[in-house]
């Protein structure tokens, strides 16, 4: 295998989670939620995929835990910020201080255990191509479902009924409403599938990314989750793109790494995060173009009146 | 069975005193049920946690020097969020004012004077200020979410110290361990009542902090200002007040006491620099401005509250021998309580058994 292989195949492994959770928050904000919590789920997401697959013995179990739990964990944001019109960044907040306390209090038995990887599933023939083979088509399920969801959710969004319903609500949830959509009914789901995503991609972290369990090892890509969905400007093929050039950035800091450049690594490891900042400006700084592709009802509280 | 508000036809001053109380009460239950899951005594655990450490004086002691940080931080924190500016980077501005606050005292360290203390705190509380004034820049100019960038700098802010503790300011006679050298006696910010235990003057910053504040936000302009405009920035507009000088305000002003608390930290607490200097002051006096209500007055007593768990976190994990995660956990439990106690304030909520809209209650 190349290097040029070996470092395409790691910047997908790091861009995968990302790419998952953003397309996750996605569709919540569509539906006019801003969920601060991606962090906290994410992290739920993780403990519960690492814990799910040492008790079953199973990666795909595992995947699976992550996958409700996240969507559990998001269900008490929905609760307090559409039953109760909680505010919502308060709220997001609590959930990703909870769910770092709550994660590191489940994980404790788990800490220095050796994980369990999850395996990659090899397409045959398509495998065989060269050099786009081994990367495209020799990975774990959670790239494949990564995809999916790319493909899926801009169906959804952008092709189909209910995605329409869905981007209705996000921009005028009183008008919607008044058309007799379920704003509040929607909007639960649209949390849900967030928090769905975030645990899948939580379960990446710890099945397929660092195969083990570490406390707080979500690491801040629950936020850049969020900065990945105002770059992508609310679009799933975007957030794809996205997703991919903060891998990238994250990889190339790796390797800079390795390589010795003689910058000192804790300046490298900053990189990530200020590529996030230098990217927020630019998507920012056109006022307008933010201003016409945020949902319009973005973080407003919905009480029907009657 | 469904939950419907009803919107009350002006806001509860009744639950606006209850609601944290209830929220607390919430939080010593599920507390309980979850001392009991890992097969603790709850009656023991929560008296462990919540009761033992406050009947010791050196404990209060204890207690006020983990305050301290608190209150300051959310104090600064009010400002912001009742401006509806969402500065969730304390923790950085934390780091950076315990960094720039230490430079006098490591990279002087032969300089005695009776002014190295003043000078180290005023440049803890601008290091905090300028480390803020990013996400105001950005935010003010070129309309970049503060709550996103602030967060980032965090990072950045922690990864910095780290880098510095390991390289130019390690201590040479540490044994390679990543310290600063011991900051000098006239470095050292003084114990307020020495003869009974460690608390030392941050105590007081805080409370005169609070109490400043309170006064500003209840009768001058300024405060007015943070208060209308934070409610409707259209408002504001009309009454010729900036909304962009009000984010420039309130970060310089709650990253200068973030900054401060930084600094009273590893001068009045610990001593040195080192490479984990908080244990998440910065995001734990988010959880202490709301349980507060953004009130001043209200962050005294919450950040007591806020204090006690981490004192009371430590001391459990020495009796009875749970986590010292117990103490995040309770920390998040308490804010998402606080947060639906709050809706009673605005609502009047009613559970409906039936299916039928209207139905019988």
């Amino acid at each position: 295998m190349s290097i040029f292989e070996a470092i395409l195949l790691t910047v997908i492994t790091a861009s995968t989670p990302l790419v998952i959770a953003a397309l996750g928050e996605l569709v919540t904000e569509r539906s006019g939620v801003l969920n601060l919590g991606v962090e906290g789920m994410m992290i739920m997401g993780a403990v519960a995929a690492f814990a799910g697959a040492q008790m079953s013995g199973s990666p795909y179990v595992g995947i699976i835990c992550g996958i409700v739990a996240g969507a559990l964990f998001s269900l008490l944001f929905a609760f307090l910020t559409l039953t109760l019109v909680a505010n919502q960044v308060a709220t997001g907040l609590a959930l990703t201080l909870l769910g770092l306390g709550v994660s590191g209090q489940l994980g404790e038995p788990f800490v220095s255990v050796p994980g369990i990887r999850l395996g990659e599933i090899v397409i045959p023939v398509l495998s065989d191509i060269p050099v786009i083979g081994p990367v495209l088509f020799k990975q774990d399920l959670i790239f494949y479902l990564s995809i999916a969801l790319v493909v899926g959710v801009s169906w959804f969004l952008f092709r189909s009924r209910v995605g329409l319903k869905l981007r209705a609500i996000g921009d005028s949830h009183a008008s919607a409403h008044a058309l007799g959509i379920h704003v509040i009914r929607t909007r639960y789901l649209a949390v849900m599938f967030g928090g769905a995503c975030a645990g899948l991609a939580g379960a990446q972290l710890s099945l397929v990314y660092t195969p083990q369990w570490v406390e707080n090892m979500s690491a801040g890509r629950g936020w850049i989750t969020l900065a990945l969905v105002v770059f992508a400007s609310w679009r799933p093929w975007r957030v794809f793109a996205g997703g991919y050039l903060f891998g990238a950035v994250t990889i190339l800091q790796l390797h800079a790494q390795a390589f010795g450049l003689g910058i000192p690594s804790q300046f490298l490891s900053m990189l990530p995060y200020a590529a996030t900042i230098v990217v927020l400006i630019i998507i920012s700084h056109n006022r307008r173009t933010t201003l016409i592709n945020t949902p319009a009802s973005l973080g407003k509280a919905f009480v029907p009146e009657r | 069975m469904r939950i419907e508000l009803e919107k009350r036809p002006d806001v509860s001053k009744l639950f606006g005193v209850v609601s944290p109380l209830l929220a607390l009460v919430l939080t010593l239950i599920f507390g309980a049920i979850m001392f009991a899951m890992l097969g603790k005594d709850p009656v023991e655990a929560l008296d462990a946690f919540f009761v033992e450490p406050l009947l010791e004086v050196w404990s209060l002691h204890e207690l006020a020097i983990k305050a301290a940080p608190l209150i300051l931080i959310a104090v600064g924190l009010a400002v912001c969020y009742r401006s509806n500016n969402w500065n969730i980077g304390a923790e950085g501005q934390f780091t950076i004012g315990a960094i720039t606050g230490s430079y006098i005292p490591i990279v002087f360290y032969d300089w005695h004077s009776p002014l190295v203390l003043p000078l180290m705190l005023m440049t803890g509380a601008l290091g905090g200020a300028l480390f803020a004034a990013i996400p105001a820049l950005l935010k003010a100019h070129f309309n970049t979410n503060e709550i996103l960038t602030s967060l980032m700098l965090v990072y950045i802010a922690q990864l910095f110290l780290d880098w510095l503790i390991r390289g130019a300011w390690r201590d040479p006679k540490g044994f390679n361990f990543p310290v600063s050298r011991d900051f000098a006696p006239e470095a050292v910010l003084p114990a307020i009542w020495e003869e009974s235990g460690r608390a030392h003057w941050a105590f007081i910053f805080a409370i005169v902090a609070a109490i400043g504040v309170w006064f500003m936000l209840r009768y001058t302009l300024k405060g007015f200002e943070v208060v209308v405009l934070g409610q409707s920035e259209r408002a504001g507009r009309f009454a010729g007040f900036s909304s962009k000088k009000m984010i420039w305000f309130s970060f310089l002003f709650s990253g200068a006491l973030a900054g401060l608390a930084g600094i009273c930290e590893v001068s009045g607490s610990i001593g040195h620099l080192q490479p984990a200097i908080s244990p998440g002051y910065g995001f734990s006096a988010i959880i202490v401005a709301f349980l507060g209500r953004l009130n001043p007055l209200g962050i005294i007593a919450s950040g007591l509250v806020l204090a006690l768990t981490y004192l009371g976190g430590e001391a459990a994990q020495l009796s009875i021998g749970v986590s010292d995660k117990v103490t995040r956990v309770f920390q998040g439990l308490l804010l998402f309580f606080v947060l639906s106690c709050d809706t009673l304030i605005y609502y009047k909520i009613r559970i409906i058994w039936s299916r039928v809209k209207g139905g019988a209650a």
